[in-house]
C-alpha cells in the first residue's frame, strides 16, 4: 500500500515536472492546452484510478476488443489517444509517444515499458 | 568386472580456456546477428512470406534431433541392459540436454518477439503440437537431469534403470513430436506423410550418434584416455544400422509419395528437377550422409581405423544438415497446389508461377545464428565434462567389456 | 497519390460502390445498412457467420481494384520498404492480405482470375497449430491472429493451405488506429474486421470491386446477399479435399 502510494506520488510528481518542465523537444512542438482533455474536468475515471490502473483497464479492453469485437466501451487505447494527443502549431496532432508527451513523459520518468505504440497508431484515428 | 572410475576432463588450463574462448566468441558472434536481425527485423534474413522458416530452423531441428538421438546410448546401456555402453551414459545424456538447450536457443532466437517467451509458456493452445513441444522439452531436461544425478549418486542405484526406461520413453514421444511438427502441415505436400514421424526417430538415432562418437572420440584424444577399439568397432557398427535405417526410410518415404498420383509433382520436385534440392537430396541426403559413410563404416580396412570412424561420423552430420534442408525448405520451396488442373499465370502474391519454385537464398545472419548454437553446444558440453564426472578414466576393452575376447 | 488524396478517393469509392453494390442480381439485394452504425457493445456471437462468394468469371483480367482498396483499408499501403533492402526481396516480405491470381486451365487454356485471401476457414489449420492460441477464430467465423500474443513463430503460416498470412518483416512507421501492425508479428485477412465491429456491413474489398464479383454477408442468414448467390449458383471451396468449410467461396472458377 505504502509502496503504492509513493509510486503515485512519484507519478504525479512527474506529471508535474512534465507539465511545467522544458521536456518536449519534438518537432513540430506540441502547444499547451490543444489535448481535448486539457478542456476536461475528468478522464473516464477518477485521475488516481486512471492513474494507477490505467493498463489494467486497456489490457482487460484489449481481449475485449480482439476476441470479442466490442469497441463500444469506455476504456480504450484509441480512446486516450484521441483525448490526450495534443497538437503542434499548425493543427497537427502529436504522437502520445513522443518525448514529454502524454504517455511518454510518465513512462520515462518511472521507466517504465510503453510497448503499445510499436504496433498502434500514437495520434487520434482518421474519422 | 571391474569398478569404473570416472573423473574430470584432464586437458591443460590453457588448451582448456582457448576453446572456451574460441566458442565463446562463435556464440558471441552469433548473438551479435541475433541482435541486428531482431533490431532491424526479419527483412535482412533471406526469410519471407513464402519461405517462412530458414537455415536458423534447418540447425534447430538439426541439433533438437540430435538431442534425443545422443541420449541413446545411456539408453542402450541402462534401459536395455547392455553392460558396454554403461560407462558411455553419463556423456550421452549431457550431450542430450546441451545438443537441446543448443537447437532451442536457435529456435527461440529466430522468433519474430522473442521478447515474448513468457507469453508461449503462459498461454498454451492444446491443439498445437508446438505447445505440446514446449512440455516435452522441458520434461526432457528434467528427466535427463534426474537421469545424470542417479547414474553419478550410488543411493539412487535403485532408481537408475526406471528413470532410464523412461528417459528413454520421453526422448521417443520428444522426437515423434519434433517429426510430428510437419506431418501436422497436410497443406504442403512434403510434409503430408505418416511416416515422416518414424523416420525423424531413425534420424535422431543416426545424427545423435555421429555427435556422440566425435565428442567422445575428442574428449578422450585430448588428455589421453584410452579408448578401446572393439567399443570403437560397436559403437561404429551401430551407427552403420542407424544410417542404413535411415535410408530405408528415404527409399520408403518416396516410394509411398510415388505410389500418390497427387504427389507426383513433389516427387519430381525432389527428386529431379528441383535444382539446389534435388542436387542437396541425391548430394548430400543420400551421397554423403548416407552411401559414402556406409561404404566406410563397413570398408575392411577404413572402417577400423580411428580417422575413417570420424570421417563416418563427419559425414552422417553433413548429410544430416543437408536432409533437414531439404525436409524444411524444400518443402516449403515447392509451390503449393491449390488449383489442381491449372496453371498459376500470373500472381499477386508469389504464387509459384508456372510452377516455380519459391526461392530462398540464406543470409549471412542466419548462418551465424545457427553456427552459435552449434557453439553454444560444444561450449555447455566442455564445461560440463570440465566441471564433473562424465567421462570415465578409461575405456580400454577390458573395463569397458569384460567379455571380448582378446585378440 | 498523396496520402491525404487518397484518402478522399477511398471515402468516395466507398460511396459509390455502395450504392453500386445494391443490385447485385436481379433478385439479390444486400441488406441494409443499420439504422445508427455505432461500434458494438455486445460480444460477437455466433450466430452470424460472415462469408463471401466470389464469381470469379465477373474478376477482370489485369484489374486490381480489391487489392488496392485493401492495401489502403488496412494501412498496408503504409508499409514502406527499410533503408537499405533489396526491392526483389523486400517485394517477397512486404505483407499482403489479398492478391490477384490468374489461373489457366491446362487441358482447356481457359483463363480465370480471382482474388484470394484468408478463406475464414471453419476448421482453421493456423488456430489448430498456434502454440499460443494468438490465432484464433472469432464467433463470428473470422480467423484473426491476436497480436498482443503472437510470439511471431510462423507456423500458422506454415500452416496455411491457401498462403494467406503475412509476417511483419520490419518495423512499420505509420500505422492505422483500427489496423495495428508491428515488427514480428503475423497477420492477415479479417474481413474488414473494424468496419463490422462498428456497425457497417461490407468489406473494402467488396465496395471496390466494380464488376461485382464479391459479395460478401452473413452465411447463416438465409435471407442475406451471399446465402441467396450461394444457393442460386454453382460454388467450390478452394482445397475442398482438406474439409475445411471455408467462409470464401468461389463460383466459375
Ligand atoms: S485460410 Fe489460412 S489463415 Fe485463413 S483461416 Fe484458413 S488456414 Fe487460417
Ligand atoms: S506466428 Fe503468431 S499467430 Fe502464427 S502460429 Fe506463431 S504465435 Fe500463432
Amino acid at each position: 500500500m505504502i509502496r503504492n502510494r509513493s509510486i503515485m506520488l512519484f507519478l504525479a510528481g512527474a506529471m508535474l515536472g512534465l507539465a511545467i518542465g522544458p521536456g518536449n523537444a519534438f518537432a513540430g512542438e506540441a502547444v499547451e492546452g490543444t489535448a481535448k482533455a486539457d478542456k476536461l474536468e475528468q478522464c473516464v475515471e477518477p485521475t488516481p484510478v486512471m492513474r494507477r490502473n490505467h493498463f489494467e483497464f486497456i489490457k482487460h479492453q484489449r481481449d475485449l476488443t480482439v476476441h470479442q469485437g466490442i469497441r463500444g466501451s469506455k476504456h480504450s487505447l484509441a480512446g486516450c489517444i484521441d483525448c490526450h494527443a495534443r497538437k503542434d502549431a499548425s493543427g497537427k496532432a502529436v504522437p502520445v509517444n513522443a518525448q514529454g508527451q502524454f504517455c511518454a513523459g510518465c513512462h520515462e520518468y518511472v521507466a517504465a515499458s510503453l510497448d503499445c505504440f510499436s504496433c498502434h497508431s500514437a495520434v487520434p484515428g482518421e474519422k | 568386472m571391474k569398478k569404473i572410475h570416472f573423473s574430470e576432463w584432464g586437458i591443460d588450463s590453457p588448451r582448456y580456456w582457448g576453446m572456451l574462448a574460441v566458442l565463446g566468441s562463435i556464440v558471441a558472434i552469433a548473438g551479435g546477428a541475433v541482435y541486428y536481425m531482431e533490431h532491424n527485423g526479419h527483412w535482412v534474413t533471406g526469410m519471407t512470406n513464402q519461405v517462412v522458416w530458414g537455415i536458423p530452423h534447418v540447425f534447430a531441428i538439426f541439433l533438437i534431433v540430435a538431442a534425443s538421438g545422443a541420449l541413446n546410448i545411456a539408453s542402450i546401456g541402462t534401459a536395455f541392459g547392455k553392460k558396454a555402453y554403461k560407462p558411455l551414459g553419463r556423456l550421452s545424456a549431457l550431450l542430450a540436454i546441451t545438443l537441446l538447450a543448443g537447437g532451442l536457443a536457435v529456435l527461440v532466437l529466430d522468433l519474430g518477439q522473442p521478447g515474448r517467451l513468457l507469453v508461449a509458456m503462459t498461454h498454451y493452445n492444446f491443439k498445437s503440437i508446438f505447445a505440446w513441444n514446449i512440455y516435452l522439452y522441458t520434461g526432457f531436461f528434467a528427466i535427463v537431469a534426474v537421469y545424470i544425478w542417479f547414474m553419478m549418486d550410488r543411493r539412487m542405484k535403485a532408481w537408475y534403470k526406471p528413470i532410464g526406461i523412461f528417459a528413454f520413453v520421453w526422448r521417443l514421444l520428444l522426437t515423434t513430436g519434433t517429426g510430428s511438427i510437419f506431418g501436422f502441415l497436410v497443406a504442403r505436400q512434403g510434409y503430408d506423410a505418416a511416416i515422416l514421424a518414424p523416420m525423424f526417430v531413425i534420424m535422431s538415432f543416426a545424427y545423435g550418434l555421429a555427435v556422440y562418437l566425435l565428442v567422445l572420440m575428442f574428449a578422450f584424444k585430448a588428455d589421453g584416455r584410452e579408448l578401446g577399439a572393439t567399443l570403437l568397432k560397436r559403437l561404429k557398427n551401430l551407427l552403420g544400422v542407424f544410417v542404413a535405417a535411415v535410408l530405408y526410410f528415404t527409399l520408403v518415404y518416396h516410394l509411398a509419395n510415388l505410389y500418390g498420383t497427387e504427389n507426383h509433382a513433389y516427387e519430381a520436385f525432389i527428386l529431379k528437377d528441383g535444382g539446389i534440392y534435388t542436387l542437396l537430396f541425391w548430394g548430400g541426403w543420400v551421397l554423403v550422409g548416407g552411401l559414402i559413410p556406409l561404404g566406410i563404416i563397413y570398408h575392411p580396412g577404413l572402417g577400423n581405423t580411428r580417422g575413417g570412424i570420424v570421417a563416418a561420423a563427419t559425414l552422417v552430420i553433413l548429410g544430416g544438415f543437408a536432409t533437414v534442408y531439404v525436409i524444411v525448405i524444400g518443402g516449403q520451396a515447392f509451390p503449393m497446389a491449390m488449383f489442381p488442373g491449372k496453371t498459376i499465370i500470373a500472381s499477386g502474391f508469389f504464387d509459384g508461377v508456372n510452377g516455380q519454385p519459391m526461392l530462398y537464398a540464406p543470409s549471412l545472419p542466419e548462418f551465424l545464428l545457427g553456427l552459435g548454437g552449434v557453439a553454444l553446444v560444444l561450449l555447455l558440453t566442455f564445461i560440463g565434462i570440465r566441471m564433473l564426472r562424465f567421462l570415465p578414466a578409461t575405456l580400454s576393452d577390458e573395463v569397458a567389456d569384460p567379455h571380448h575376447a582378446k585378440p | 497519390m498523396s496520402r491525404t488524396e487518397q484518402q478522399g478517393r477511398r471515402v468516395f469509392l466507398k460511396k459509390t460502390a455502395t450504392a453500386a453494390a445494391v443490385a447485385i442480381a436481379p433478385g439479390v439485394m444486400l441488406h441494409a445498412l443499420p439504422a445508427a452504425a455505432a461500434p458494438r457493445v455486445e460480444a460477437v456471437s455466433g450466430k452470424i457467420r460472415w462469408g463471401m462468394l466470389i464469381d470469379a468469371s465477373k474478376c477482370a483480367d489485369g484489374c486490381s481494384d480489391c487489392v488496392t482498396a485493401c492495401d489502403k483499408e488496412n494501412g498496408l499501403d503504409l508499409v514502406d520498404m527499410p533503408a537499405g533492402a533489396e526491392e526483389a526481396l523486400w517485394e517477397r516480405q512486404r505483407p499482403r492480405w489479398i492478391r490477384q491470381v490468374k489461373l489457366k486451365d491446362n487441358l482447356s487454356g481457359k483463363i480465370t482470375n480471382l482474388p484470394m485471401m484468408c478463406q475464414h476457414c471453419e476448421k482453421p489449420p493456423c488456430v489448430d497449430v498456434c502454440p499460443t492460441g494468438a490465432s484464433f477464430r472469432r464467433a463470428d467465423g473470422i480467423v484473426m491472429v491476436d497480436r498482443h500474443i503472437c510470439i511471431g513463430c510462423r507456423y500458422c503460416m506454415m500452416a496455411c493451405p491457401y498462403k494467406a498470412r503475412s509476417f511483419i518483416h520490419a518495423e512499420v512507421a505509420e500505422k492505422l488506429t483500427h489496423t495495428p501492425r508491428g515488427k514480428g508479428c503475423v497477420e492477415s485477412c479479417n474481413l474488414c474486421v473494424h468496419r463490422l465491429d462498428n456497425g457497417e456491413s461490407t468489406t473494402a474489398c467488396q465496395d471496390a470491386c466494380k464488376h461485382q464479383a464479391i459479395v460478401f454477408g452473413d452465411l447463416n442468414d438465409p435471407e442475406s446477399a451471399v446465402s441467396r448467390a450461394l444457393k442460386k449458383y454453382p460454388s467450390v471451396q478452394i482445397r475442398a479435399d482438406l474439409k475445411l468449410n471455408t467462409g470464401i467461396r468461389y463460383s466459375n472458377v
